[in-house]
């Protein structure tokens, strides 16, 4: 990866289109969200610089959800599919080397944690967990069973729909961000109070991934396109910038 | 109709959930598939500086501790340099990786970082800022993670000439992003999402 310089910053976040912090259907940020204003200031060498993952931490299986839990020669069970895309920037420039990592319930919906107690089963040869890191072009992909709803206690009856979740690292640490992708078709999208506080159908669209038949392996599994979003570097050619800072 | 810009729109951020282990830190909740877990030591080998450790916990708005939040930390050296592919100004100590995660003790919420005391980096109009850690942090009920700072309270000289803390308007809510020293080489760092004694988060 070549280096990077700084350029001055990223693209403001645009804040009336990711979520509020306070959300009241979601019930639990009513009391995680701060109530006083953000604190706004230029970017500097802390938010505009990152740390570096190699390759040298993956693990040959790290991103083959599939087998990377299971015993030899089994394998997880549910419908087999691979989740590929590109992470860009918000000039539509891919993002290389950066890490991607993963967590997903099983095909029942749950999922492997200490503090879960959904009645569904675990699944012996499924963990829920991976990573990888862009090539140049900033794709990524990545092999899974795909996740069951999972039921919640929101409200009396909510349901989460099938989803994966991800983090994602930049080349800044201001691009920091944790999502998740939804499948096309769920019903639940629309029932669901998390991804109720996104503001628009279109910030909703952004997070639901496509069904990708001309990246599925014929008699072995499905596929599903999601790419993801970072800011954007500034250019910053007018700005009193010292020479390497 | 006029021409387009033709940006891109950020991803939307959701909440990382109250399993944001099984990703982040399988490890800590029993899933052995990497051998380690990413961030749990932020040093490689003897480095230079300071080391000092800081422990703090996430309080909610009612001032219960957060028991399934997730802290990220970042920070330049000893010497202010990072260890960054956008590092231009010099090589960072090859033995401090600049970057930490901690999910918390489960039972407790609290979490611990062993680190170094940073070095001081510039803002960009030269101006020297005083040493500070960034923190970010993501949870259950959070849908979209908080950016804040931790400085050091026995830094007062360079704290009071900080372009950032400077100016800030409200001068009685920057004991919030200042960790308390508790003894030689430890601090304390505690976070408020809300209430009275809210801690400041910032937009970068």
């Amino acid at each position: 990866m070549s280096p990077i310089k700084p350029t001055g910053g990223f693209i403001p976040r645009d804040r009336n289109w990711q979520p509020d912090a306070l959300t009241p259907p979601y019930k639990t940020s009513v009391k995680r969200s701060p109530q006083a204003a953000l604190l706004s200031f230029p970017s500097t060498l802390s938010e505009e610089t990152s740390p570096v993952f190699g390759h040298n931490i993956l693990g040959e299986l790290d991103n083959d959800l599939i087998l990377n839990y299971a015993q030899a020669g089994e394998s997880a069970i549910g419908p087999r599919i691979i989740v590929h895309g590109r992470v860009l920037d918000e000039n539509g420039r891919g993002v290389p080397g950066a890490l991607v990592e993963f967590w997903q319930a099983n095909a029942g919906g749950r999922y492997r944690h200490k503090k879960e107690a959904y009645q569904a089963a675990l699944d012996p040869n499924f963990g829920g967990c991976g990573r990888t890191i862009t090539a140049e072009d900033g794709s990524y992909e990545f092999r899974t069973i795909q996740p069951g709803p999972y039921p919640w206690p929101n409200g009396m009856n909510d349901w989460r729909p099938a989803h994966i979740h991800f983090s994602v690292f930049g080349h800044g640490f201001a691009q920091r961000l944790i999502t998740q992708m939804y499948f096309e078709g769920d019903p639940h999208i629309k029932l669901c109070p998390i991804v109720g506080v996104l503001k628009s159908q279109e910030a909703v669209d952004a997070l639901t991934a496509l069904l990708d038949m001309n990246r599925t392996v014929p008699m072995d599994s499905r596929a599903f396109k999601f790419d993801i979003v970072l800011r954007g570097q500034r250019q910053t050619y007018f700005e009193n910038r010292k020479e390497g800072l | 109709m006029t021409q387009r810009l033709d940006y891109l729109k950020e991803s939307p951020s959701q909440t990382a959930g109250p399993y944001v282990h099984i990703g982040c830190t399988p490890n800590f909740t029993g899933i052995d598939i990497y051998g380690g877990d990413l961030g749990t030591s932020m040093k490689t080998g003897p480095v230079k500086g300071q080391e000092i450790t800081i422990r703090g916990i996430v309080y909610d708005g009612t001032g219960t501790p957060m028991r399934d939040a997730m802290i990220e930390i970042w920070q330049p050296d000893a010497a202010g340099l990072f260890a960054s592919a956008n590092e231009t100004r010099g090589q960072a100590d090859p033995n401090f990786t600049g970057w930490g995660r901690s999910p918390g003790d489960m039972n407790t919420g609290e979490f611990t970082f062993e680190t170094v005391k940073p070095g001081a980096v510039p803002f960009p109009d030269g101006r020297m800022q005083a040493p500070h850690i960034t923190a970010w942090i993501v949870a259950r009920g959070i849908n979209l993670g908080l950016h804040t700072r931790i400085y050091f309270a026995d830094e007062p000289e360079a704290n009071a000439a900080d372009p950032i803390l400077t100016r800030i308007e409200h001068q009685n809510r920057i004991p919030t992003l200042l960790a308390e020293k508790t003894a030689d080489g430890s601090y304390r760092f505690d976070v408020h999402l809300q209430g009275p004694s809210e801690t400041i988060f910032f937009d970068i």
